[in-house]
């Protein structure tokens, strides 16, 4: 499963972070590495972009950028 | 003796650059690129002195004494020091380049894992470096706790606890600061790592020494960030074709080792030691109250249905506080004193008998001219009050949350929505405030695309043409008006999306930090920076060229002092320019020069109309309606929408795009489409109206 597709107030586990150049480079800069917990607190009003929560502060990344990112949800 | 400040976004640096300076800053620019380059000078610390400063030799006169005016430069706040972004490029470049006898790194106690990221790579470089550790008040509060003395020696540096908004810990960080910049403390370990990882980098610095120490660089920074794949530093470092192959090589093994590749390996690596870092040193209890306030607040603000009506609601308050209560009262009253001032300088210039051309000079150059670009200056101060509050508060965040979607197609992120908003009220601060943005490139194009929306001070012309042509549909004018702004402004937005702004945007993964009191300090100084930044300009460029006005309005090409103003250099100017208006349906030569002194202010234009009419503003659309059809006057209207910003506004493109061409080229990018834009409308609208 992707990011992307984590219902709003689940967590998961970060399985693998995918995509390529500046922007996977970001994502794993601002603590989106591999075994890292993930929770998607909010999607904006819009439905884009999503709000995560991860080591202790709040992250947002877009739905597109999010597909990227591989997940094992977790049973809270 | 030359500190940097370096630290993520929103953990305080600017906060801690303010308490470390107070009001001695100067603002510029590194060198090719809009990001800002603030450096102020440490202030006063005598307790400092006293303890480190001439500890060896007290009687000695002040040979030191010149290297202890410290001096801090606060760099871009970034999440990393990866070769990515303008800010993340110049950051690097100025430590490895200029060398900086320290670093002061800020970090936020209360987001501490992702904020030791940085900290790790800045080690790396090997410069004397002290971490401020800020926000221990909050850790305090919450009864959470960092054990100073394990993350010091875990980290190698010395960490000084410190609350910058309550100014705690500031003299004993500039001490420290002092201290291992004096005695050249660099940092006590640079291995965070194990395994393949450790492996790998070692064998890299090895590989690359010579190359790394011939230029230098630091080393096991060169040999970490090549072990990545940082193609910035393998070409800095010109490694040869056999160097680079057991480059690969080993960093091939590296990843077949751990099973993944090299970006993913070395971020792990950092946020595992970090991790392990923290378990032994911090202590949370629970939730924080600042994490727990800003979800409440988030409830309502990032509301699935109310954010946007929130967010409309806070803008449209601070547009009519700005415009219409504070902003208009203290233009009112700046006006009444300007009056006053011109007033008494033209009767003592009268009483003196001086030169009635001087006297014109003085009055109608100087006087008016200073006067309208000083009524600008209202608008500016309220404006970024409040643009600050939304800033430091931690809601324009939210902001960019909310209004993403909607920018992104035009390759923006919602970041540039409230500086393109501010400029339906004035285009100055709106480019200004572009400064807040995290990318250059954002930054560029939200600058461009800002003229695009109608600015406040083309109301006067709306008014008086939709009075004089479309009495019955003057709403529908005037919306449409706005409509095609908009409309043009997301087609060149595409366009340079396209062509010049091509590459990767940046992306939009940012931090939303937990709403913050925002520091009247740090709010105090933003308005002051800008209004100071304004005047500089107001008396420069902007006065150069009302100037200018004055001088083709009041001058007929033989340097005669003219009777009517139709026999000015101006009206020249006016009367070989309408043959090229002529296409768009006004051919009147007084309609080209109200445009041209257009250029000085927006206001300017409806004023020299009435004057070159002889007509005043209740008798104008009269006179208007022999000059214009309400078909030309509609392509007029499409003219003042998009033809060139003000000069005010010109000189803010000038300043933050840190271009004169760039200047230039806005100025005649916007006229080209303005002409385009008015010849479609008339062309178009001729078929259905005659």
């Amino acid at each position: 499963m992707t990011l992307d597709q984590l219902p709003i107030g689940k967590s998961g586990r970060i399985a693998a972070v995918g995509g390529q150049g500046a922007l996977r480079h970001r994502l794993l800069d601002m603590g989106l590495t591999p075994r890292t917990m993930v929770t998607v607190v909010k999607v904006a009003p819009m439905g884009d972009p999503l709000e995560l929560r991860l080591r202790g502060y709040l992250l947002t990344l877009r739905l597109e950028d999010a597909r990227n990112i591989t997940i094992e949800e977790e049973a809270q | 003796m030359i500190f940097a400040l370096a630290g993520n976004q929103n953990c305080g640096k600017t906060t801690l650059f303010n308490q470390l300076t107070g009001s001695n800053q100067h603002v510029g620019n590194f060198p090719g690129v809009t990001v800002d380059k603030k450096e102020g000078v440490v202030r006063d610390r005598r307790a400092a002195k006293h303890r480190f400063g001439h500890r060896r030799c007290p009687s000695a006169p002040n040979a030191e004494g010149q290297q202890d005016q410290a001096i801090v430069v606060d760099l871009p706040g970034i999440y990393s020091l990866s070769p990515y972004t303008s800010e993340e490029i110049v950051t690097r470049d100025f430590l490895i380049q200029e060398k900086p006898d320290g670093i002061i790194n800020i970090i936020d106690a209360t987001n501490i894992e992702r904020n030791l990221y940085l900290t790790l790579q800045l080690i790396e470089l090997q410069l004397p470096m002290v971490i401020a550790l800020n926000m221990m008040d909050e850790m305090r509060s919450n009864g959470s706790s960092v054990d100073v003395n394990q993350l010091e020696k875990e980290l190698g540096v010395p960490v000084v606890p410190i609350s910058a908004v309550k100014n705690e810990g500031i003299d004993e960080l500039i001490e420290h600061a002092l201290f291992v910049a004096r005695e050249k403390r660099r940092p006590e370990r640079v291995d965070f790592c194990s395994g393949a990882v450790h492996r790998c980098i070692h064998a890299t610095a090895h590989l690359i020494e010579d190359h790394a120490e011939r230029i230098g660089v630091p080393v096991r920074f060169a040999a970490t960030k090549l072990v990545e794949g940082d193609s910035l530093m393998s070409d800095l470092l010109q490694l040869n074709q056999n160097e680079k192959e057991l480059l690969e090589h080993s960093v091939q093994e590296m990843e077949n080792e751990l099973d993944t590749d090299r970006e993913a390996a070395l971020a792990d690596m950092r946020y595992t030691f970090i991790e392990s870092v923290c378990a032994e040193t911090v202590v949370k209890h629970g939730e924080s109250r600042e994490h727990l306030r800003s979800e409440r607040i988030d409830h309502f603000l990032t509301h699935r249905y109310l954010a946007i009506p929130l967010f409309l609601c806070a803008m449209m308050l601070i547009f009519w506080l700005t415009f219409g209560v504070i902003g208009s009262f203290l233009s009112d009253l700046l006006s009444i004193g300007i009056d006053f001032v011109t007033a008494a300088v033209s009767a003592a210039l009268l009483a003196y008998g001086i030169n009635p051309v001087v006297h014109s000079l003085v009055v109608d150059g100087i006087c008016a001219g200073v006067g309208s670009v000083l009524s600008f200056l209202p608008i500016i101060v309220v404006l970024f009050f409040f643009l600050s509050i939304l800033e430091d508060t931690g809601y324009m965040a939210r902001v960019a949350f909310v209004m993403d979607k909607l920018l992104r197609k035009i390759g923006l992120s919602g970041r540039s929505f409230v500086p393109m908003l501010i400029g339906f009220g004035c285009s100055v601060p709106a480019i200004m405030a572009t400064r807040t943005l995290a990318s250059d490139r954002d930054r560029k194009m939200t600058i461009l695309l800002t003229p695009f929306m109608s600015c406040s001070a083309k109301l006067p012309i709306y008014a008086v043409m939709t009075a004089a042509f479309f009495p019955k549909n003057g709403a529908v004018v005037m919306v449409s008006l706005y409509m095609m702004g908009i409309i043009i402004g997301v087609l060149c937005g595409l366009l340079m999306k396209n062509t010049l702004y091509q590459g990767n945007p940046v992306p939009f993964v940012m931090e939303l930090p937990n709403y913050r009191f925002p520091s009247p300090k740090s709010v105090g100084l933003l308005i002051w920076d800008k209004a100071k930044d304004f005047l500089t300009r107001a008396f420069t460029v902007i006065f150069i060229a009302t100037i200018v006005i004055w001088f083709l309005q009041t001058f007929d090409i033989r340097l005669n002092v003219v009777a009517d103003s139709s026999l000015s250099m101006l009206a020249d100017v006016g009367r070989w320019i309408a043959p090229v208006l002529a296409p768009l349906g006004f051919t009147d030569w007084r309609v080209s020069t109200a445009l041209i002194t257009g250029f000085s202010a927006k206001e300017a234009v409806v004023s020299t109309m009435a004057v070159l009419t002889g007509t005043n503003i209740a008798t104008l659309s009269e006179a208007l309606g022999q000059m214009f059809t309400p078909l030309s006057a509609f392509s007029f209207l499409t003219f003042t929408l998009l033809y060139t910003p003000c000069v005010a506004a010109i000189a803010a493109v000038r300043r933050e795009m840190n271009s004169g061409a760039a200047a230039c080229w806005v100025a005649l990018a916007q006229c080209g489409i303005a002409w385009v834009a008015a010849y479609l409308v008339h062309q178009i609208g001729g078929l259905f109206v005659r």
